[in-house]
This record gives C-alpha cells, structure tokens and sequence, in this order.
C-alpha cells in the first residue's frame, strides 16, 4: 500500500527530503514497521530514524506511538522533539 | 475564541479588546513570548499545529471557566525582541484565567508542532526540547481545576 511520509525540523535537513509517497510491504504497515523498512535505506536513514526517543511520529496530524496501525493513503509525519513556546 | 498560526505579528491590546466583550468577564490574563537574544526560523507542521492548538484550547476549557481566549502562534524568521507567541484568557475570575493561560502556554511549548533553530554567528543550529518543559506541563496532572477557583 502507498503513505505519504513527511518529515520536518532537524530529520528533514538529515534526509534532504519534506515529503514523499512510498509503498510500503504488508510487513510494514504500522509505525514501527515503516520506521523500520525506512531505515534500511541506510545511511542517514538509518542514522536519523534509529534513536525513537528522538523521533516522534504523527499518523493524519495525530500524534502516534510505534504499534501504532497504517492504512493506504496515511499521512505519517517523521519529526523530533518539538520546541515552540 | 481565536486561533491563529501566522508569520505577522500582533498587538496586545487589540486581541485583549477582542476577547473582553462579554458583560461576564471580570478578568483576563495573557502571556506574550518574546525571542531572546538569538534571531530564529520557527518551523511548523501547517493543519496538525493548528489542531494540536486546539485540543489543547479545549482541554482547558474542560477544566475551567473560559468565556473567550485568544491564541496567536508565530512561524517564519524572527529577531530578538521580537513577538513569538500570545495566550490571552478571559474568564470571570482571575483564578482560572491565570490557571487557562499557564497550562495553555505548558501544553503549547509540549505539544504543538514547532520547532525553533536559531541563527548563532557560528551557525544555525536547532533547539533541543528541554525537560523542565515536560516537567510544567506534567504538573497539571495532578491539580484540581476546582482547586483553581479564585
């Protein structure tokens, strides 16, 4: 199935990227599945997304924990600790 | 009630007015954050900020008298000195617009999807989240709204 993935702040930079669609394997069709299946693009994918407890996750503008279920057009945003105040 | 999420910048006065309308009212309380020292890009995640803001608005019209508020957040570049965030709060009593505006403005600073980086003369570099943030905003677990009553 196909998400929109999203990323801002500091894991935006590391990635080079604000937002793609993927298609993601059956296998990953949670947060925790396609934090997974993202990393293993390796390099600063794997670097960036590794730490959860720098990584928060919102699934359609809400925020997620990691067994978290994902359905076809999702949009997951990939973001860290936020600072606004 | 007023939610905002822009790069221009406000006036107090004006949105304290907006919001005292009501023969009800006897106080209003408002917080205005300020940068400090360090120019900064402020960051935000358009659609999901503006919800965020408001479960937090609702949350605490849950817990206490609010008759009308009034939340401005600001994204873009900014410089020291200037305006970043405003929480006005009027209610009948100073107790729960004192106590509307403060968790407002804990649960803005844990919640809300911002984030900062500033611009030092060495680089930009963004700000961690910091802890004393979540310890104010767990604090409000524990407080009884009708604790709160002035």
């Amino acid at each position: 199935m196909k998400v929109k993935i999203l990323f801002f702040a500091s894991l935006r930079e590391q990635l080079g990227t604000a937002a793609e669609e993927v298609e993601i394997p059956n296998s990953a069709s949670t947060v925790a599945g396609l934090r997974l299946h993202l990393m293993k693009r390796g390099g600063a994918w794997q670097d960036a997304l590794a730490d959860m407890k720098v990584v928060r996750v919102a699934v359609n503008q809400d925020m997620a924990a990691a067994n978290a279920p994902l359905n076809p057009g999702d949009e997951v945003a990939f973001f860290p600790p936020v600072t606004g105040g | 009630m007023k939610i905002s999420v822009q790069q221009e910048d406000f006036d107090l006065s004006t949105e304290v007015i907006e919001i005292s309308g009501n023969p009800r009212i006897g106080a209003v309380a408002s917080f205005v954050g300020v940068v400090r020292e360090v120019a900064m890009t402020l960051e935000h995640y358009p659609g999901m900020t503006e919800s965020a803001i408001n479960s937090i608005v609702e949350e605490a019209r849950a817990k206490w008298q609010v008759l009308d508020l009034v939340v401005i957040h600001r994204y873009g570049d900014l410089e020291p000195g200037d305006q970043i965030v405003l929480v006005a709060v009027a209610s009948s009593h100073r107790g729960d617009a004192f106590a509307a505006c403060e968790f407002i403005m804990d649960f803005l600073k844990t919640q809300a999807p911002f984030w900062k980086k500033e611009h030092h003369p060495d680089g930009a570099r963004w700000v961690d989240a910091r802890d004393s943030d979540d310890r104010a905003a767990e604090r409000w677990r524990s407080i009884k709204p009708k604790l709160l009553k002035s």
